[in-house]
């Protein structure tokens, strides 16, 4: 089954305040992915890698082509085009975006950040914090920190709470940038087995890796980006 | 649709019928070169859902507390229908809200909507206490048992932090922050499907602001009511908000999701907004 199907994708970005010179985004990107797929997007730095990503997730807007994503009826939305309204219900429950920092408030604590995602879904507030802890546990995250801001966390660490964030609810479709950029190669390889399992579970995912081994052992496909001209 | 606005506009002064066509963005002005009329509002149309949350941003004097008025209608508009989906005619069919009577209104602002004003003076009555300010509002939306509306009135100035031993305090004997948080428990005793927010944290210093914030936020979340906020401060409305509109001279000149204005704006003058942050 399709998931999402993008054609003839492209991006610029046009600077007003700098007098309206045009920045190529990227070009004419094409690719379709299937249920339970994972795909990489390849490519040197500069490429448009996360502004692809940006734009499925339409923090970017479209300058042309099509994302059209299929929810599980069957039903496609072209994601370009799709009113705020229905881009935030999908947002709510089809797509998840993966970021490569952690961005949250330094008021929320570990465990609530992740534990949150479950309770917006509907789960019970004491089984979503054990379910939170487990993760961060897997993911080693020290005990003595959960409830502690990830602000004030290394920069590993903070990575690793952004993907459990990420992971804990999974939506059908993950966009994952660089979701292992500072980690060591145990974390590495802790997270890819999650991503693993993910997959089985049917979630299809794009991501980003810098760490080619890595993209190698998650990656069904991988689609290259070439340097924007 | 909760909330459905079309081509709506306020004219100050006597209008003419350039004053819409001859301003706005595109003349970098809001006064009318034949007839010197100020439009505060162009033309604007806006709708939202149950339980989302828009923002309008744009500079000073670009009509984003008076499109808010608008809504509420402390001013009345000079054109354009506003339609919520609670309130409709005899038969059924939605009604304009430009068009109710004062009994009709009175219900749409005591029931439907409710305004959080950037200066609580605004929001509260100062020779009524903290408590009975809360109860005015109760009452008003229908509730008329004594115990009822008390329980009520403890019961959200315990939810905005107010301690409850002080209900019968006077507002002017609380801090600014204090206040700011009784005029929200009045805002929100009448259960209302409409919050309308109007610089809320504008003047408070940052730790009372947040706590509003996230206090506005959780209570959003709990409750579902949807919310339109006010602000010029780009963080105010990217904590809050899902969508957000930027005005210009009376005109909306750009509308998207939060993380999409912030990150990818399209308008020349979302640009400089967004490159103007700290």
């Amino acid at each position: 089954m399709i998931r999402l199907e993008v054609k003839n994708l492209r991006k610029t970005f046009r600077v007003h305040t700098q007098g309206g010179i045009e920045v190529n985004g990227f070009n004419d990107i094409n690719f379709e992915l299937k249920k339970g797929e994972f795909l990489s997007l390849f490519g040197p730095s500069g490429a448009g890698k996360s502004s692809v990503l940006k734009t499925l997730f339409r923090t970017y807007t479209t300058s042309s082509g099509s994302i059209i994503y299929y929810k599980n009826s069957g039903e496609g939305i072209n994601l370009s085009t799709a009113n705020e309204s229905d881009i935030l219900s999908l947002r709510k429950n089809e797509i998840g975006y993966v970021s490569q920092f952690l961005h949250m408030l330094p008021r929320i604590s570990a465990v609530d950040v992740v534990s949150e995602q479950l309770i917006f879904k509907g789960e019970s507030e004491n089984s979503s914090r054990a379910k939170a802890k487990e993760l961060l546990d897997y993911l080693s995250i020290r005990e003595e920190l959960f409830d502690l801001s990830p602000l004030t966390f290394s920069g590993g660490e903070q990575q690793r709470v952004n993907i459990a964030k990420g992971i804990i609810a999974p939506k059908p479709l993950l966009l994952l940038d660089e979701p292992t950029a500072s980690l060591d190669k145990t974390n590495t390889m802790k997270v890819i087995r999650k991503l693993q399992e993910l997959k089985k579970e049917g979630v299809s995912m794009i991501g980003i890796f810098h760490d080619l081994e890595a993209m190698d052992m998650i990656s069904d496909r991988t689609y290259k980006l070439s340097r924007v001209l | 649709m909760i909330l459905d606005i079309k081509n709506l506009s306020k004219i100050f002064g006597k209008s003419c019928s350039s004053c819409l066509s001859d301003t706005g963005a595109l003349y970098n002005s809001s006064i009318c070169p034949k007839c010197k009329s100020v439009v505060g509002v162009n033309n604007v149309n806006l709708c939202l859902k149950q339980g989302e949350v828009l923002g309008i941003v744009g500079e000073s004097g670009s009509g984003k507390s008076t499109l808010l008025q608008l809504i509420y209608q402390d001013v009345e508009a000079s054109l354009g229908e506003v339609f919520i989906s609670q309130f409709k005619d005899k038969s059924g069919k939605k009604k304009n809200i430009l068009d109710a009577s004062l009994t009709e209104l009175a219900t749409l602002r005591n029931e439907i909507m409710s305004m959080i004003y950037q200066n609580p003076r605004l929001g509260l009555n100062y020779q009524f206490s903290a408590g009975g300010n809360i109860a005015e509002k109760i009452m008003c939306s229908g509730i008329k048992k004594y115990q009822d509306i008390r329980d009520r009135a403890l019961y959200f100035l315990d939810k905005t932090e107010i301690p409850v031993e002080r209900i019968d305090d006077y507002p002017e004997y609380f801090s600014g922050g204090q206040q700011q948080r009784i005029q929200i428990s009045k805002a929100l005793s009448s259960n209302p499907k409409i919050l309308l927010l109007d610089e809320p944290t504008t003047g408070l210093d940052l730790s009372v602001q947040a706590k509003i914030l996230d206090l506005i936020k959780e209570l959003q979340h709990e409750i579902g009511f949807a919310m339109v906020v006010v602000s010029h401060d780009l963080g105010v409305i990217k904590h809050l908000t899902d969508i957000t509109v930027v005005m210009k001279n009376g005109q909306i000149v750009e509308n998207g999701l939060t993380d999409q204005i912030l990150e990818d704006p399209q308008h020349p003058y979302t640009q400089l907004l967004v490159s103007s942050i700290l």
